[in-house]
């Protein structure tokens, strides 16, 4: 067992004291709690980025390419950039092949980057359940910029969306028809599109039928996202600064961009449109929407958790395991099960 | 949550035959363990910055080209300026044997020739975390 986290080697950016934080942080230990506890005052700062995108689509390469431009400004200063790699785990060993820095070898020996590996460990979703702390804690560090790449992700894995201010999307030429440019799900929550690989030759169909979907689409309002993923709340979510008259809201219309992530050709314009749309956030009152939304639903996850707990202490495992037989012999339903069981407790 | 045992394995060196680090990074996947691959051509400040970085528990060298007497020594050296000598190394490659001694001189926990089982090399790793973590 190792000891506690050194919370104030983490705010003063040594990167070992950093490390070992983030293991404890990603094992959920209490050693790593109480350093969340303890850093959660210093993180809020962050621009967080999302990338997300079918496997083999470029998402690695492109953070790589994304990354050593932040890095090399032609003006100002350099940002500093973490960046929190997730691949997934197998559902059988729980082993992973963590193999994202292997595209990212032009950027590991800066000393302004932190490049970090993490294992899904069996939470769908695109990220692992610890990817936010983690993400909170290079906060905290003092990274100005930290950019998470997601599991390759399928059409549904849209997690990323609620913990990153602006998700990129990655999508690799001939991956569909424009049917599936117009199914719900990933290509929705992108703020920016980026069609990689488009030196291939049907990078041109893919870049047409993204572009059409748009003009489909109303952008979606940031202040719904309590309701994303269909969530009932424990709570009445607060909104902060919201407007009004939601038309008076600008709408982020997400650009549709080309790369060739290998080559390094249309990097610049991806790093422009996340700048845009930092600055398109913080102009709407969307950052702190999108941040409020977000400890809110963090904080409805873990009422949810203390409720369940707090039934569970109260409640005789025979009393369970009564109604769990009435409900297996189909004698009553499961939501006649549910009440049953609640109010045994009270 | 179970801590998981987290691994590096990279190839220094200028060697292009990887065939043997992705058999070692698989099997110690199918183990349970988190491996984080770095590829090939990896510098001993490279895998340094990785194992630091990654926070892992123990790292394996594999090298084919007949550089390690000259590589893994700066590897090892790497590893220690920057506070890691706590993580164990072990090595896997083409090293003739009359090498071995050398290599175990300077720190490497563990040395694989042609014909190791991945099971021995599981169990080394296991064995050899677990002596870390008393």
């Amino acid at each position: 067992m190792r000891g506690p986290v050194d919370v104030q080697g983490v705010l003063a950016g040594e990167r070992r004291a950093l490390a070992r934080a983030l293991t404890e942080v990603e094992n959920d230990s209490p050693a790593g709690r109480d350093a969340l506890d303890a850093l959660f005052q210093h993180s809020g700062k962050a621009h967080l980025v999302g990338v997300t995108g079918s496997p083999g689509a470029g998402k690695s390469s492109l953070v790589n390419q994304m990354t050593r431009l932040i890095r090399n400004p032609s003006q100002g200063e350099p940002k500093k950039v973490a960046i929190v790699a997730v691949d997934p785990s197998s559902p059988f060993t729980g082993g992973a092949i963590l193999g994202d820095r292997i595209r990212m070898r032009d950027i590991v020996n800066d000393d302004g980057v932190f490049i970090r590996s993490m294992a899904s460990r069996g939470h769908l979703g695109g990220i692992a359940r610890t990817t936010s702390a983690l993400v909170r804690v290079l906060d905290a560090a003092g990274f100005n910029l930290i950019l998470i790449e997601t599991v390759g992700a399928g059409q549904s894995e849209v997690d990323i969306a609620r913990l990153a201010h602006t998700t990129v999307v990655v999508e690799a030429p001939g991956m569909g028809d424009d049917i599936q440019a117009i199914k719900a799900g990933i290509l929705e929550i992108a703020d920016i599109l980026v069609v990689n690989k488009a030196d291939h030759p049907l990078a041109d169909n893919t870049m047409r039928a993204l572009s059409a979907s748009l003009e489909f689409s109303r952008p979606g309002k940031i202040s719904s996202i309590d309701s994303f993923h269909h969530k009932e709340l424990a709570f009445e979510p607060v909104k902060p600064d919201m407007i009004e008259e939601n038309d008076k809201h600008e709408h982020w219309i997400p650009p549709v961009l080309k790369t060739v992530s290998t080559e390094g050709a249309g990097i610049e314009e991806v790093v422009a449109a996340v700048e845009n749309h930092r600055k398109f956030l913080r102009e709407q009152g969307q950052w702190h929407q999108r941040d409020a939304a977000r400890l809110q639903e963090e904080l409805n996850e873990l009422l949810m958790a203390a409720f369940a707990a707090e039934w569970r202490s109260k409640v005789d495992q025979s009393r369970i395991d009564e109604v769990l037989g009435e409900m297996l012999e189909r004698k009553i339903s499961p939501q006649n099960a549910a009440i049953k069981l609640f109010s045994l407790s009270s | 949550m179970e801590r998981k045992i987290r691994v590096l394995i990279a190839k220094p060196g200028l060697d292009g035959h990887d065939r043997g680090a992705k058999l070692i990074a698989r099997a110690l996947r199918d183990a349970g363990m988190e491996v984080i691959y770095t590829g090939l051509r990896q510098t001993p400040q490279m895998i340094t910055t990785a194992a630091l970085q990654e926070d892992v528990d123990i790292v394996g060298l594999s090298i084919l080209s007949g550089a390690h007497m000259t590589i893994i020594p700066r590897v090892i050296e790497s590893l220690k300026e920057a506070g890691l000598s706590d993580v164990a190394v072990f090595v896997g490659g083409i090293i003739p044997e009359e090498d071995w001694p050398a290599l175990q001189e300077i720190g490497v926990k563990a040395v694989y020739g042609p014909g190791t089982t991945t099971t021995q090399v599981i169990e080394d790793v296991q064995r050899l975390v677990s002596g870390q973590a008393e």
